[in-house]
C-alpha cells in the first residue's frame, strides 16, 4: 500500500520534473537558436543580411490589419532581394506575433530588439500597440515604424515631445478633415457646409474639428453642426434640422455602421447634396445598409486606391494579385510602402546603424510610393496626399489626389 | 512548529532565486527580454493563485477576476501619472481599491453558485471595462499611456508576498473554513461556519492580490486599454488555475510559469502559435485530467518515506 503510494509519488515527481525540464530545455534551446542566430547576424550584419523586424497583430482582435500589412511587407521584401538588396545585402523578415495585446506587443518589441537584433522594426498595426513599443524603440535606438497607426499621440507624447525613434507611413486622423475641407471648397465649390459627427469617437471628434477649421480658413461658413453616438439608429430628426440649414455639402466622419444608415436616411429626407466621410466608412457593409443609389454623390477620404490610374500603383497591383491572388486593400499597400520607406531611410544612411536609419527617416523628402509621395515633418508625420473616391453604384471610383 | 519550518523555508528558496537571478541580472546574463518574460511570470503567477483562493481553496467559480485585475491598473496607473505618487503607493492603492471592489461585488453575488455566480462575475468584469471605456480622464478607447516602473524586484516581491499570505490563509481556521465550504457548502452550514463570510474574505484577498498583479502589470507594459482586461483575459487566468490543478497552490504557480514560458517562446512561430497553444492545453488535460497537481501541493511531493509529512 506504502509502496504503491510511493511509486504514485515518484510518478507524479518524474511528471512534473520532467515537464520542468522540458519546459526549460525549450527556453535553453531557444537561448542556444537565438544566440547563435543572433550571434550569426552580428558577423553577417556587415556583409550579408540586413533584419527587419515586424511586430504585428498576426492573431486576435485586428488579425485582418496586421497580417495584411505583413503580406504587403513580405512583397516589397521579395522584390527588393530580387532587385539586389541595399548594396548587395539582403533583407530578412522578422515577422513576430503580438496577438492584438498590447503587452505581446511590448513583448514581441524586446524580442526583436535584444534576440533579434534586427535594423529597423515595424510597429503594429493600431495606435495602442504603437505606443506599447515606443519606449523600448528609443531605449534600443531601434527606428520603428508603423503603417496604420493614425492616432496622434502615437509619434507626439501628451507633453510634446516627440518619440525620437517612432514614425509612421500613414497620415494622422485630423489630416483627413483637412482634405475633405480642401475637396469641398476647391473641387465641389462648397460655401456652405454642415458637419454630422459621431460624438462618442475620438476618431470623428478629430475629424470634425480640423475639417471645421480647415473649412473656415478656406472661407467656407459651417451652418450646422449637429452630433450623434455609436449605435445610434434614427437619424431623421437631427437630418432635418441640417436640410432645414440648407447645406451644400454634408460632412460626416464617423464608422460605417451608423453613416450607412445616416446616407440611407439623409436620401430619403431630400438631402441631395455630396456627402463626405473618411476611411471608417471603407467597408463593404456601408453599401448593404445605405443601398447603392443612397451612396451616389458622396465621396471618402482613403490612403490608397486599388483603382488609381497611376502606373507605379497598378504594377504593384498586378503584382500583388499574382502573389496573394487578391486585390491590395489600403493595408497591403500600406505595409508594402512601410519596407520601402525603411529600406529608402537604410539606402541613405549607409549603414544598418539605428541612430543613422533614424536621422535619414526624419530627413525623408519627396519619397515617391504607392500611397503617395510624402516628406517627414518634425512631428515625424508624412506630409502626403489623400486619396478621394466617390460611390457609384456601390463601388468605390478613384476620383483624384488631394495634396494637403 | 512543522508550519513555520515550511514558511523559512520557502522564504530561503525565494531569496536564493532573487540571489541567483538578480546576479544574472547584473551580470548582464539576462538582458531585456528574458526579464521581462521575468516580470511577466510574476504578474501571471499572482494572478493564478489569487484566483486560486476563490475557485481552488473556496470552490466558488468566478471568471471576472480581469475586472480586479483592471481596478488595480487603472488606479495605480492614476496614482502615478496624474497625482506623482510614488510606485509603491500606487500599487497599494491600486490593490485596496481592487479589494473594496471586491467586497462591494462579492456580499451580493456570493449568495449565488457555480453557474450564476461565474455569470455575475463575467458581467460585472465587463462592467468595469465599459466604466473605463468612456471615462476620459484614463483616456477612453484610445488608453492610458504608462510610464515604465516596474522591475524585477518588485515584481518578485509582490508574487513572494502573494504566495506567502496566500499560502498561510489557506493554512489557517479562515482557509479551513474556505475549504470546507468548497466540499460541501450545506454541510459546513450545519456545521456553523458562517459560509457568506468565508466566501466574502476569500473573495476580497483574490481581488487585492489581482490589483497589485493589475497594478505591476499597468507600470510594465507603457499603455493600458479597456480592451486588455476583457472575458478573453478572465480566462487566461482562469486556465492557470485549472490547469495546474484545482486546490493546489503550487500547481497554479507552475501552470502560470509553464504558460508563460510556452508563450513566448511560440512568438517565433506567428501563424502556428495559437493551435500550438490549445493544443498544449488540450494534451495537458488529457493526460493530467485533474490538472498538472491535482490536489496535491509540491512540499507533499519531496516527503518520501517520512511518517505523516503534511501538506503545506
Amino acid at each position: 500500500m506504502t509502496e504503491k503510494k510511493t511509486l504514485k509519488r515518484f510518478a507524479s515527481v518524474f511528471l512534473t520534473s520532467s515537464l520542468i525540464v522540458g519546459a526549460l530545455a525549450g527556453c535553453g534551446s531557444k537561448e542556444e537558436g537565438t544566440s547563435t542566430d543572433s550571434g550569426g547576424s552580428t558577423s553577417d550584419d556587415t556583409s550579408e543580411v540586413i533584419k527587419i523586424g515586424a511586430n504585428l497583430e498576426l492573431s486576435g482582435a485586428v488579425a485582418s490589419y496586421g497580417s495584411s500589412i505583413g503580406k504587403g511587407a513580405e512583397l516589397a521584401v521579395e522584390e527588393i532581394n530580387a532587385a539586389g538588396g541595399i548594396d548587395g545585402k539582403k533583407i530578412e523578415l522578422v515577422k513576430v506575433d503580438n496577438k492584438s495585446e498590447n503587452s505581446e506587443a511590448t513583448n514581441a518589441a524586446i524580442k526583436l530588439a535584444t534576440q533579434d537584433k534586427v535594423a529597423a522594426m515595424i510597429a503594429p498595426a493600431t495606435s495602442g500597440n504603437v505606443i506599447a513599443t515606443a519606449q523600448i524603440a528609443n531605449q534600443y535606438k531601434i527606428p520603428t515604424v508603423t503603417a496604420s497607426g493614425t492616432a496622434p499621440n502615437v509619434t507626439e507624447n501628451e507633453d510634446g515631445s516627440i518619440n525620437d525613434f517612432v514614425f509612421r507611413t500613414c497620415f494622422i486622423d485630423p489630416f483627413q478633415g483637412v482634405v475633405a475641407a480642401n475637396f469641398a471648397t476647391e473641387e465641389l465649390k462648397a460655401k456652405n457646409v454642415a458637419i454630422y459627427a459621431d460624438n462618442s469617437s475620438d476618431y470623428a471628434k478629430g475629424l470634425a474639428a480640423a475639417f471645421k477649421e480647415q473649412i473656415e480658413a478656406n472661407g467656407g461658413t459651417v451652418v450646422k453642426e449637429e452630433a450623434y453616438v455609436a449605435d445610434d439608429v434614427d437619424f431623421k430628426s437631427t437630418l432635418t434640422n441640417i436640410k432645414s440649414a440648407n447645406p451644400d455639402f454634408v460632412f460626416i466622419p464617423g464608422y460605417y455602421e451608423e453613416v450607412g444608415l445616416i446616407v440611407k436616411q439623409a436620401r430619403e429626407l431630400g438631402i441631395d447634396v455630396p456627402l463626405m466621410g473618411a476611411d471608417g466608412w471603407d467597408s463593404p457593409t456601408l453599401v448593404e445598409l445605405a443601398g447603392k443609389d443612397a451612396l451616389n454623390n458622396t465621396f471618402i477620404t482613403n490612403h490608397y486606391s486599388s483603382q488609381d490610374p497611376d502606373e507605379t500603383i497598378q504594377s504593384f497591383v498586378d503584382a500583388f494579385e499574382a502573389k496573394f491572388s487578391e486585390a491590395p486593400n489600403a493595408f497591403h499597400a500600406l505595409g508594402y510602402d512601410t519596407v520601402y520607406y525603411i529600406v529608402d531611410a537604410i539606402k541613405r544612411a549607409g549603414s544598418a546603424d539605428g541612430e543613422a536609419i533614424q536621422k535619414a527617416l526624419a530627413e525623408t523628402t519627396d519619397l515617391s510610393l504607392i500611397t503617395g509621395t510624402f516628406s517627414v515633418d518634425e512631428k515625424h508625420n508624412p506630409v502626403k496626399s489623400a486619396t478621394v473616391l466617390e460611390y457609384v453604384d456601390g463601388n468605390q471610383q478613384f476620383n483624384s489626389k488631394v495634396n494637403p | 512548529m512543522k508550519k513555520s519550518k515550511a514558511f523559512w523555508g520557502f522564504l530561503v528558496l525565494a531569496l536564493v532565486i532573487y540571489a541567483v537571478v538578480q546576479g544574472m541580472i547584473s551580470g548582464g546574463m539576462l538582458d531585456l527580454y528574458y526579464q521581462n518574460i521575468l516580470i511577466q511570470m510574476c504578474i501571471n503567477v499572482m494572478l493564478a493563485v489569487s484566483l486560486h483562493i476563490v475557485i481552488g481553496i473556496t470552490g466558488q467559480f468566478s471568471i471576472g477576476h480581469a475586472g480586479f485585475m483592471a481596478v488595480g491598473a487603472y488606479v495605480s496607473a492614476i496614482v502615478t501619472m496624474k497625482l506623482g505618487l510614488p510606485l509603491i503607493v500606487a500599487i497599494l492603492l491600486g490593490a485596496v481599491i481592487s479589494a473594496l471592489a471586491g467586497l462591494l461585488v462579492g456580499i451580493p453575488t456570493l449568495r449565488l453558485k457555480g453557474d450564476y455566480l461565474a455569470i455575475a462575475t463575467l458581467g460585472f468584469a465587463e462592467i468595469i471595462r465599459i466604466i473605463f471605456l468612456n471615462v476620459d480622464y484614463v483616456g477612453g478607447a484610445a488608453g492610458m499611456v504608462v510610464m515604465n516602473m516596474t522591475t524585477w524586484t518588485y515584481a518578485f516581491v509582490a508574487v513572494v508576498i502573494t504566495i506567502l499570505v496566500i499560502a498561510n490563509f489557506t493554512n489557517s481556521r479562515h482557509g479551513r473554513g474556505c475549504i470546507s465550504i468548497r466540499e460541501d457548502e450545506i454541510a459546513s452550514d450545519a456545521m456553523g461556519i458562517n459560509t457568506t463570510y468565508y466566501k466574502v474574505i476569500a473573495f476580497t484577498i483574490g481581488a487585492f492580490f489581482a490589483g497589485v498583479a493589475g497594478a505591476i502589470y499597468s507600470h510594465n507594459f507603457f499603455i493600458i486599454q479597456p480592451t486588455t482586461f476583457n472575458f478573453l483575459k478572465s480566462f487566461d487566468i482562469l486556465i492557470y488555475v485549472v490547469l495546474g490543478g484545482l486546490g493546489s497552490l503550487s500547481g497554479s504557480v507552475i501552470a502560470a510559469i509553464f504558460l508563460t514560458v510556452v508563450s513566448a517562446y511560440l512568438s517565433n512561430f506567428p501563424e502556428t502559435r495559437m493551435i500550438i497553444y490549445s493544443l498544449v492545453l488540450i494534451i495537458v488535460m488529457l493526460y493530467r485530467p485533474t490538472g498538472l497537481m491535482g490536489t496535491k501541493e509540491i512540499t507533499s511531493l519531496f516527503k518520501f518515506g517520512k511518517k505523516g509529512g503534511s501538506k503545506v
